[in-house]
């Protein structure tokens, strides 16, 4: 099991009077990680706690999570909170295609990661079969500092990412997986 | 020239059709409503539910009693205790267990706090629905206190799953009293911040009055209930025509409107919510002693210490959790007033561990139907105020 | 003034459709009666525009399977409510599944709409005379009718849940 280690270092560099010396990609992975605007595609109960975790008490706010962006092409982080039915699968897939890269995908709860307690035939069991995910948060509801861990698992995954990503060989298999261009 | 200006004689009207959902930030809940418009003004809507069917009838026909529980809590999320005592009352109706005195006091504490915290979203999302944010930031603080207190009592936050059939499952212990009476002597002075910001604001009379009407004849005829069906003139309210769990022990008023508009329904929330603060001191300072739970040994699990020292408490445990229990056949219909309006249980017992068939009647399927009634001949932005009025739980329109 | 109870209830409607109505009882005190399918809008209506009674609240439309019971497996059960008798009712009435035929109520009552297309959608039953009887919950290429017994919970399709390690 690899350990997830949060920096706590402004930025990993050579520093001098006057001066920072780092590589152009860890500049830009701080400057994403710590501006992620999240899209809340919030369907139900997980939604709430979503919600409580943009209020006062948890504030999502101070990650750098200030605009909730509702449009697709303004957005960097996915937040999927709540039950997918199969009614909604292609929905939840157009709203992914519309995003910009770079993109990430947070699952909330267990309803969007597996299915939940609902292992019906009209459920969708896991958000996983229509869009790619990278972090799965459990819990029916998980509590708000859950939520809160999820997206800092997301920016650690931001800060290290290279800056081509979307080249990569890796990324196109996993996206020709799902049927995506 | 002539003959330029004869050809623009004649007009041709063209509608625009607008796709509202199913993901948009102004609908809370995920629905879809495909407007025809002609210009700003609406002149049809057509509505397509279904996005987020779970299935609970299915589900409920494969669970024993006890676990259905977990299910009635994701209805209407926003209030779960309501839902989850509305269910335990139904298995005591067929059952024929009657609950002691001080549990029903204690469900009518939480059912009051689950209904203060449904009404705070509604209304905190209608002022921003109209532009003002600061009341959701502040009113979402006292949800915060709100969840304190379930979790003192259950342990959950949102879906509670609170209580057991036959009683509660723990007796409240000090910190819930704490909680509770700090609760009550806060909350007064937040709220009426909330209120002055909103309730005489002229800009909120201008958006919200006249807009979205629905006179009490149609109301009926939809089936409305609850909150919206008070906004139209009606004074229909199960907690006093079909008392339940000692309801009829207090006092308290029923908030009436008398236009069926958007005003109409957000005030009557918020005095609603006045109301349920003073149902519960009145529980709080007259809760009996007692005992918490009835006797209903198949459904009620015995104390552990019991279960460990005791043959008969083991037996009763085993069969409790395997769901082996002796249920009359029969059916039986129980409404409890929840945040939206009646919600009702159709539960059919064949005598085996799980209902033969479960019914839920849920008020938001009910009233979103008169939802393009309600906003034809507006204009958009009052549709959307509109919809948020009435408080359209998607968890409750599709179950 | 009379005393509205169900056995007053009781003597009106057996005085007004005599053999139509095929049995009451009353399971929990609520008055339940069961019906020949072809007379639920006239028993609706009578029900909602008798002077004393006045039952003109349509609480809900739902509806059952029984397998077992041959002529009559899919049944309709309507609950209405009179608000100012504080009274309610249950009326069912049961179809054979190879023509599963009910009027529909809905120029009676606006509400009757969905509900009559849940109960469609969950179990087939054909309500004649509604104005848009398509699915409302489920996906509208669905062949099936979820809710009827012989069909499973679980999506039979599913890979990635072995039914062994859950009970099945």
């Amino acid at each position: 099991m690899t350990e997830v280690t949060y920096s706590n270092k402004p930025l990993p560099g050579i520093e001098g009077p006057g001066f920072l010396a780092t590589s152009l990609e860890k500049a830009v992975g701080m400057a994403r990680a710590n501006s992620l605007w999240p899209l809340p595609f919030a369907t139900s109960c997980c939604g709430i706690e979503f919600m409580a975790t943009m209020g006062s008490n948890y504030d999502l706010a101070r990650f750098g999570s200030e605009r909730m962006s509702f449009s697709p092409r303004q957005a960097d982080l996915l937040i999927v909170a709540g039950t997918i039915a199969k009614k909604m699968g292609p929905v939840l897939r157009q709203v992914y295609l519309q995003m910009a890269e770079p993109r990430w995908v947070l699952s909330v709860g267990a309803c969007a990661s597996s299915g939940g307690i609902f292992d019906t035939y009209s459920v969708l069991q896991g958000i996983d079969k229509v869009i790619p995910v990278d972090v799965y948060v459990p819990g029916c509801p998980p509590r708000p500092e859950q939520i809160l861990d999820g997206v800092m698992k997301i920016q650690e995954l931001v800060r290290n990412e290279s800056l081509r990503r979307r080249e990569s060989d890796e990324y196109k298999t996993l996206l020709a997986s799902y049927g995506i261009q | 020239m002539q003959e330029s200006i004869e050809l623009n004689k004649e007009e041709v009207k063209e509608y625009t059709t607008l796709n509202l959902g199913p993901t948009h930030p102004a609908t809370h809940g995920i629905f879809q409503n495909i407007l025809k418009m002609d210009g700003e003004i609406i002149i049809d809507a057509e509505q397509t539910v279904g996005y987020i069917h779970r299935a609970f009838e299915k589900i409920a026909e494969r669970r024993p009693f006890y676990q259905i529980t977990t299910l009635t809590d994701r209805l209407n999320y926003c209030s779960s205790p309501i839902n989850n005592m509305g269910w335990h009352m139904t298995v005591e109706k067929l059952l024929q267990v009657e609950v002691p005195k001080r549990a029903q006091y204690m469900r009518v504490i939480i059912m009051e706090l689950a209904r203060i915290a449904d009404h705070l979203v509604c209304n905190a999302v209608v002022g921003v629905d109209t532009g003002a944010l600061t009341g959701f930031t502040y009113m979402f603080q006292w949800r915060e206190k709100i969840y304190d207190i379930y979790e003192q009592i259950c342990g959950a936050r949102l879906t509670t799953n609170i209580g057991r059939i036959g009683g509660m499952e723990r007796d409240f212990n000090d910190d819930v009293y704490k909680k509770l009476r700090e609760f009550l002597k806060e909350f007064p002075k937040a709220f009426s911040e909330f209120c002055s910001l909103l309730e005489r604001n002229r800009i909120f009379f201008d958006r919200t009055i006249n807009t979205g009407v629905i006179s009490a004849e149609r109301a009926l005829n939809y089936g409305f209930t609850g909150p919206n069906l008070r906004a139209t003139g009606v004074d229909y309210d199960v907690r006093v025509m079909n008392p339940y769990s000692s309801y009829q022990d207090f006092d308290f008023a029923i908030p009436v409107g008398s236009n069926g508009d958007t005003y109409d329904r957000f005030m009557v929330r918020q005095q609603e919510m006045w109301e349920s603060l003073k149902i519960i001191q009145q529980a709080l300072d007259n809760l009996p002693q007692g005992k918490y739970y009835a006797d209903v040994p198949e459904f009620y699990l015995p104390p552990k210490e019991d279960v460990y020292n005791n043959m008969e408490a083991l037996i009763w445990h085993f069969k409790i959790v395997m769901g082996e229990a002796d249920v009359p056949k029969g059916e039986v219909y129980h409404a409890v007033e929840g945040g939206n309006g009646e919600l009702g249980f159709y539960l059919i017992s064949d005598g085996g561990r799980a209902p033969y068939k479960l019914h839920f009647r849920r008020p938001c399927f009910i009233y979103y139907q008169a939802y393009p009634e309600m906003i034809k001949g507006g204009m958009l932005s009052d549709a959307v105020v509109a919809m948020s009025s009435m408080n359209v739980i998607a968890g409750e329109l599709d179950a | 003034m009379t005393q509205v109870n169900n056995a007053y209830i009781v003597e009106e409607v057996q005085a007004a459709f005599g053999t139509d109505i095929l049995e009451h009882q009353e399971p929990y005190g609520m008055l339940t009666l069961v019906i020949n399918p072809a007379k639920i809008v006239d028993l609706l209506t009578w029900f909602k525009q008798h002077p004393i009674i006045q039952a003109g609240f349509l609480t809900d439309i739902s509806g059952a399977h029984f397998p077992d019971l041959k002529g009559g497996e899919l049944n309709a059960v309507y609950h209405i409510q009179s608000m100012t008798q504080n009274i309610r009712i249950r009326i069912k009435c049961f179809v054979p599944v190879e023509n599963p035929v009910i009027p529909s109520v809905v120029p009676l009552y606006s509400g009757a709409n969905w509900m009559e297309r849940e109960t469609y959608d969950y179990y087939g039953i054909q309500f004649e005379g509604h104005p848009n009887l398509k699915r409302i919950l489920n996906v509208d290429e669905m062949d099936y009718f979820p809710l009827r017994k012989e069909f499973p919970l679980e999506d039979g399709t599913r890979t990635d849940k072995e039914d062994k390690y859950f009970g099945r």
